[in-house]
């Protein structure tokens, strides 16, 4: 068992690794035209707010040479003069995001006005897990319970009802489901917001009341379509399991049915349904981008389009971290869990 | 899996309702590209976001067939461009006339008309326009003489009712109406009744008449357009583009997207998981390692970052959706070809001194063929949702109009908030259509392969 957990850590923190060195590379250039324009842009303006130093050059030729000095300066300062892709600023970015410091953002600010990169993803992380968390425990309630009772009478109408529904669902995308649903609830009959931001301040006391009733269409829409699937899957896991030999035997010794699938049967498809929910839930941290765009919900999605829009480096490298980190926290925890409950993937086999 | 030939996996196909649902709507599908292609210019799609190629079209019109179910009929958009033309000539004044009859039968006014012309003169005619409404009122619109030029010339212009001259000439003769014109736009006086500001249904005649001493004289190219609110099958959008050809092209490029993605990830999917398993040990180890990495790649932010950085061609993004394709058919196929090697015909054949790779494509691959297929069935919605994600947030191939870049405008021009459900309905329901196609095809197909699924 040690050994296993060993190799999954491992693997998981080279995969981290791995991930980042991939942003880093596909943003990297980009990063460096962006900073170096910064220098350049803040050495002219100190010069032109500063009239004295102008002045003092007697051929534009010599004060052009100075500025560029000056420019070159900072950027051997700042270590912008070798490549992003040199070993050791590689090394030092990695180092300082794994320390969670991710600098400060180009151009998005946090609801304070922080630009601090960490300021700004904590700040919008708990949003998004008010709301994708929120709707992916309710998703996993409900699809267990219909998964369970549809399993239980295979071909009945409950059970043709809710793999139709899977089915049907699973093929719309959400964020179209959503542009309905803010067509037909916020406009045609104006009973939900359309924006998913609160437009009070969040010192408010009645902050939390708004912030709940603006959630509400954007829950709806998420739970609706998600749902089916949950319970399609829980379902083929639970037919499955059925018609396992140990469940025939106790049908044969006349244990009840209800009893079989809701003791029995039930905690034997817990493995893949709790590496599923483990899987969803870090899934829903990082918000689904485009369902956050399309209800303008101000979580981890929304800021990452944002930031992709404008190119705030910084801010995309952080998100894309954090999202990873917590993925890959949760495989490992399903992988934990997987092999806790099911004795044989411990082993290796 | 094994013992299926493909016959009985035809027959049993053929017997799954699901599977034959999904197979028609494909069918259907597929001709509708076809009609597409064939139908509509290359051209035509190529200027999807040329705006001077929509020029004619009406702004924001609701589809045509909609008034079939209102009491209250919607103008819709008509260009004419066939008058009937009268050349009089009387001593040294020559006339030529264009006159286009018009039969509007709607409960409201039309947006605006725009007469579109192109003329061939010398010296300097003069151009008159007018109208006769159904009660035999004449209505004079315009008339201003052309740019004066010596030699000949073609002349090309359009006049919009909006044009001041029209809206001066209709306040002269205001006193034929009996409501007062403040603010009142030119087509609203011209289609009004007499007695008060509703629409007056009936035959309409707009004769343009251009005079001149010269009689060679001539218009050329002569259109008008009479702006309604309705146009087309999918009626149009805020830039006046008709969304029956937004939605027929993105039918074949849904498609090419969805099926080229899942055949190529499945294959490659499928050879790398059959190649890790039947290898075994450490290249097996490796493999799969490597294939962890891929798929704890968050798949969104690395395909938004990569469309942004590298390039938003519809080809590469083909080929970055690929990367994440693969990962989970990999997984299944090597867990089942460790499954295979173990039988007694590969270790024969191994034994026999067989190369690898005959072996894999010749004794273990065809084994896992019906899986591959309903993972390629299954895996098409995904690859069309996604795409169509990536260009609803505006990171598509601009040259494309796919299903997703018109939902994108659509959300852009806040369509939700006015209420064009024609602009935003079509594009979803054919994303929804289209995956629902494969995703019966490939449970259809899973039933067949999975049997423990079915009973």
């Amino acid at each position: 068992m040690k050994k296993y957990v060993a190799t999954r850590v491992a693997t998981m923190f080279a995969v981290l690794m791995i991930t980042l060195l991939i942003t880093i590379a596909l943003v990297g250039s980009n990063m460096d035209t962006i900073l170096k324009q910064g220098i350049v842009f803040q050495v002219r303006s100190e010069i032109t707010e500063n009239p004295a130093i102008a002045e003092s050059f007697s051929s534009v030729n010599e004060f052009e040479s100075f500025i560029q000095t000056q420019i070159d300066q900072r950027i051997q300062i700042l270590g912008l003069d070798e490549p992003w892709y040199s070993p050791q600023r590689i090394g030092v970015t990695m180092y300082k995001i794994m320390l969670l410091d991710f600098g400060h953002a180009t151009f998005l600010t946090s609801d304070e006005g922080s630009s601090d990169v960490k300021d700004i993803l904590f700040e919008k992380l708990p949003r998004t897990v008010l709301l994708f968390t929120t709707a992916t425990i309710i998703i996993s309630i409900i699809g267990i319970f219909l998964g369970a009772l549809s399993s239980n009478k295979v071909g009945s109408i409950t059970d043709r009802i809710t793999s139709s529904f899977a089915i049907i669902s699973s093929s719309f995308p959400v964020w179209w489901i959503g542009m309905l649903m803010i067509f037909l609830f916020a406009f045609t009959w104006q009973i939900f917001p359309a924006r998913a931001t609160p437009d009070i301040p969040s010192s408010d006391p009645v902050y939390i009341g708004a912030l709940l009733y603006h959630m509400a269409l954007p829950l709806i829409t998420i739970v609706m379509i998600g749902f089916g699937s949950w319970a399609y899957l829980v379902r083929n896991f639970m037919v499955g399991i059925m018609q396992e030999d140990f469940i025939m035997a106790k049908k044969t010794i006349g244990i009840k049915q209800n009893k079989i699938i809701y003791t029995h049967a039930l905690k034997n498809a817990a493995p893949p349904i709790v590496t599923i929910l483990a899987l969803s839930l870090s899934g829903s941290l990082g918000g689904a981008i485009i369902t956050e765009a399309v209800f303008d919900w101000p979580g981890m999605g929304r800021l990452y389009f944002e930031a992709i829009t404008v190119m705030d480096l910084p801010v995309i490298i952080g998100a894309t971290y954090l999202l990873t980190v917590f993925f890959l926290i949760s495989i490992f925890i399903a992988d934990l869990l997987y092999g806790y409950f099911d004795p044989r993937v411990r082993t290796g086999q | 899996m094994s013992g299926i030939t493909p016959q009985e996996i035809k027959q049993e196909f053929l017997k799954s309702k699901m599977g034959i649902t999904g197979i028609t709507i494909l069918a259907i599908l597929v001709a509708t590209s076809i009609i597409a292609i064939i139908a509509i210019p290359v051209e035509t799609f190529q200027e999807w976001n040329n705006p001077g190629n929509w020029i004619s079209n009406p702004k924001v019109a609701i589809p045509i067939w909609v008034n079939i179910f209102l009491t209250e009929k919607i103008p819709e958009h008509k260009i004419l461009n066939n008058p009937s033309i009268d050349r009089i000539s009387d001593n040294e004044v020559e006339l030529v006339s264009h006159q286009f009859g018009l039969n509007f039968d709607y409960d409201d006014f039309p947006n605006d008309f725009i007469y579109e012309f192109s003329s061939e003169y010398s010296g300097s005619p003069l151009l008159q326009m007018s109208v006769i409404r159904p009660d035999g009122i004449k209505l004079e619109l315009l008339s201003s003489s052309l740019p004066y030029s010596d030699e000949k010339t073609i002349h090309s212009e359009r006049i919009f009712s909006t044009d001041d001259a029209i809206k001066k000439n209709l306040s002269l003769q205001s006193e034929k109406f009996e409501f007062t014109f403040q603010r009142l736009s030119a087509e609203d006086i011209v289609f009004s009744k007499i007695q008060s500001n509703e629409p007056l249904k009936g035959n309409y005649i707009f004769s343009i008449d251009l005079y001149g001493v010269n009689s060679e004289n001539q218009i050329q190219q002569s259109e008008l357009i009479i702006g309604g609110k309705a146009f087309g099958i999918m009626g149009t959008d805020e830039l006046r583009r008709d969304l029956a050809i937004g939605l027929l092209w993105g039918t074949p490029l849904a498609l090419f997207i969805g099926l080229t993605v899942s055949i190529a990830s499945v294959i490659a999917g499928l050879l790398y998981g059959v190649y890790a398993g039947y290898k075994g040990k450490k290249t097996d180890e490796t493999m799969m390692r490597f294939n962890d990495v891929i798929y704890a790649l968050p798949a969104l932010p690395f395909l938004i970052i990569l469309s942004v950085t590298i390039s938003n061609s519809i080809f590469l993004m083909v080929g970055f959706l690929m990367i994440f394709g693969w990962v989970g058919i990999a997984k299944v196929a090597r867990s089942m070809s460790l499954q295979i090697k173990t039988r007694g015909y590969v270790d024969a054949a191994n034994m026999m001194g067989q190369k690898d790779s005959k072996i894999i494509l010749k004794h273990i691959v065809p084994q896992l063929l019906p899986y591959a297929f309903a993972s390629i069935a299954i895996s098409v919605p995904a690859a069309i949702t996604t795409e169509a994600g990536l260009s609803f947030l505006g990171l598509g191939d601009p040259s494309f109009p796919t299903w997703g870049q018109i939902l994108h405008d659509a959300n852009t021009f806040g369509a939700a908030a006015r209420g064009m459900w024609w602009w935003i309905m079509p594009p979803g329901v054919m994303i929804a259509i289209t995956g629902l196609a494969f995703v019966f095809i490939g449970n259809a197909l899973d039933a067949i392969v999975n049997p423990k699924l079915k009973r």
